[in-house]
């Protein structure tokens, strides 16, 4: 969270325990403490240390592997798509060939936008549910709660026929409007969840100053605790944006036709059409994975601090 | 801290109320008039998340419900041709799909693989995450590295891990296999062997599932003050002893709730069979929900009846496992 600027600085610092001066703090005091620490639990023999290295360098081999092979191919000639070989010719002709020759940027478009909207609706609709069941306590908040967390284990099976019912009524069926109230069923409990997680971790004391300077609940919610929950928020924002973009099922079961179809039901064409054209599907997968994954590793450590916050306080 | 609020927005509204009573003397007050001028800055902040719930999960779940009790099917729903409208002819069968789906052997089938997967999948990647987040919290060279490369397949899109995980899985060409021929291994069906295919998709399931364990961990080992370890060591406790009385205990509340999604994450999860192996070879990896959408999606006509009442029974069983879930919890006295 040090990446929060400066704001009302008071409060942040107050609620927000790892601002900078204190971390850098903590750094200097375990560098102090280290000569004697390390003769305790921390001093390892080199082959424990060996050890540790060779099976952390292992999974990290694991982990990345897939990810970079899929990266190293999309450079190679599709020709080549299936050799072993790490680079023997590096070509972009995969990236043109994707962005000229098929409808990946119509798909993109889609996911886009019905991610986009997605998000912007869930966050707009959730925002203050999460500060109420945070603050507040009022008969039925242990349902609403509940529901909450009910809504969030439904199987995509439970509603998906029924959606589709009603979508295939109403003429929503491959719309991105379709998809994006649909996305809304998932998005909607989570960020609310989510976000009571966040508001969670601000002090009680600036819902009291804003009460005594004489602020409604909603404008101690609007003026004070929104704007410092901007960090909390732009993350179940990325989260549920991230969901929106790779959920599978509906998407795969609503849309149909290159028009309309989002990435994740696009992607599944070039597998399953005569076999596999692995040149256009890692190039594409590259262009879907890189952008998403490089957000994803800034906002990671609160996207954990946020769940399991609201998880486990709920 | 919920109670400071309370006590305050009761004051509040209580003002707010007396205000209101001396402009409308002598009007009775009822008991929900009362809770209305306590609660409504409350009721008005979460009525949109209520009203969205109860229009867009509400109602189609009503209705899912509904439809597990009809003989719904592609044929008879209402649907429109063109102009036409045709309307609906399906009929109320009471719980016949039920019936059928409880006295057949598919049903009982599934849920067996299913629970193999849920429970492999969950066992494995818990240890394996475990292991991890314990390497990651020592102090060692390059740790913040390590940690990157490990979190990265949390990072990419799922559909996009799991074609990525085709790729290399495919018989004749893929990575695996020409690895495995070059040490003069014969191909292996990674997809096309039902023991095989049960096998790769646990493997990318965990591959997909064990980074967020492993953070979701690693945030609970950090919380564990480093002073019980030096006061065990002290004593003369053994790094063995000291992961089980220090560290196990102060990993509950979390490890409580990762294991508890994850397990329903993977009940549910629908993407990584779906682009796999869509269920195959035969039936074999085919779980709960992913049946479920082959009922409706895949088979013609499509069997809307019977994939509801699968997906309502889905939704009982999870309910069931949560349910018992915390009341062992409770048992053990962790507050949930």
């Amino acid at each position: 969270m040090g990446c929060a600027d400066p704001g009302p600085p008071d409060a942040l610092r107050r609620g927000l325990p790892a601002s900078p001066p204190q971390a850098g703090r903590s750094l200097v005091t375990t560098a102090l403490q280290s000569p004697r620490r390390g003769r305790g639990r921390n001093h390892r023999s080199p082959l424990a240390s060996f050890g540790l290295h060779a099976t952390l360098l292992v999974a990290s081999v694991i982990a990345v592997f897939p990810v970079l092979w899929v990266l190293l191919t999309s450079l190679k000639p599709a020709k080549y798509a299936t050799t072993t070989d790490f680079v023997r010719e590096t070509t972009l002709e995969n990236y043109t060939g994707l962005l000229e020759d098929t409808p990946f940027l119509t798909w993109f478009g889609n996911s886009l936008l019905v991610a986009g909207l997605t998000t912007v609706l869930g966050v707009f609709v959730a925002a203050t549910t999460g500060y109420a069941v945070s603050r507040f306590r009022f008969p039925g908040k242990r349902g609403l709660m509940w529901t909450l967390l009910i809504t969030q284990m439904f199987p995509v099976a439970v509603l998906i026929v029924p959606i589709y019912n009603i979508m295939a009524s109403m003429g929503l069926l491959n719309e991105p409007a379709g998809l994006v109230i649909t996305y809304l069923t998932i998005a909607v409990p989570f960020c609310a969840w989510m976000m009571k997680g966040f508001f969670d971790t601000i002090p009680m004391e600036i819902d009291e100053s804003g009460q005594v300077d004489g602020l409604t609940p909603f404008g101690t919610f609007w003026r004070l605790i929104l704007p410092l929950a901007k960090p909390g928020i732009a993350v179940t924002a990325f989260y549920s944006f991230i969901t929106a973009w790779g959920e599978v099922a509906y998407a795969s079961a609503f849309m149909v036709g290159d028009e309309n179809m989002t990435l994740a039901g696009g992607l599944q064409k070039f597998v399953n059409q005569y076999g596999a054209q692995w040149g256009p599907m890692t190039a594409a997968s590259v262009l879907i994975a890189i952008p998403a994954a490089i957000v994803f590793l800034f906002a990671q450590r609160h996207l954990v601090t946020g769940m399991s916050a609201g998880a486990v306080k709920g | 801290m919920a109670v400071d609020t309370s006590s305050q927005s009761v004051a509040k509204a209580a003002g707010d109320s007396a205000r209101g009573r001396s402009r409308r003397p002598g009007k009775p007050e009822g008991k929900v008039r009362r809770s209305l001028s306590t609660h409504w800055y409350a009721w008005a902040m979460v009525a949109p998340v209520t009203i969205v719930i109860a229009v867009i999960i509400g109602y189609p779940l009503l209705r899912g419900i509904y439809l597990s009790l009809t003989d719904a099917n592609e044929r008879n729903v209402a649907r429109s041709i063109g102009v036409n409208e045709i309307p609906a002819t399906y009929e109320f069968v009471g719980l016949d799909n039920y019936k059928e789906a409880l006295s057949g052997s598919q049903f009982f089938e599934t849920l067996g693989w299913t629970l193999v997967w849920t429970v492999s999948c969950v066992a494995v990647t818990f240890v394996l995450g475990l292991a991890l987040a314990n390497m990651l919290n020592r102090r060692i060279a390059g740790r913040s590295f390590y940690r990157m490369f490990l979190i990265l397949p949390w990072a990419v899109p799922g559909f996009v891990s799991v074609f990525a995980w085709r790729f290399l899985y495919n018989e004749n060409n893929g990575l695996l296999n020409q690895m495995l021929g070059g040490v003069g291994i014969d191909a292996v069906p990674w997809l096309n062997d039902p023991t095989w295919a049960k096998f790769s998709v646990i493997a990318v399931n965990v591959w997909l599932g064990i980074p967020f364990m492993m953070v979701a961990l690693l945030g609970g080992l950090q919380s564990i003050p480093g002073e019980l370890y030096e006061a065990a060591e002290m004593d003369g406790a053994g790094p063995w002893q000291r992961f089980r009385n220090i560290t196990m205990p102060g990993l509950r509340s979390v490890s409580t709730t990762v294991i508890l999604l994850s397990t329903i994450w993977t009940f549910n999860m629908f993407p990584v069979i779906f682009l796999l192996t869509r269920g195959g070879p035969g039936e074999a990896t085919q779980i709960l929900v992913t049946q479920a959408y082959k009922f409706s999606f895949e088979i013609s006509p499509r069997d809307f009846a019977q994939s509801s009442t699968w997906g309502v029974l889905i939704l009982v069983l999870l309910m069931l496992f949560a349910a018992v879930y915390r009341r062992v919890l409770r048992k053990q006295g962790e507050v949930w």
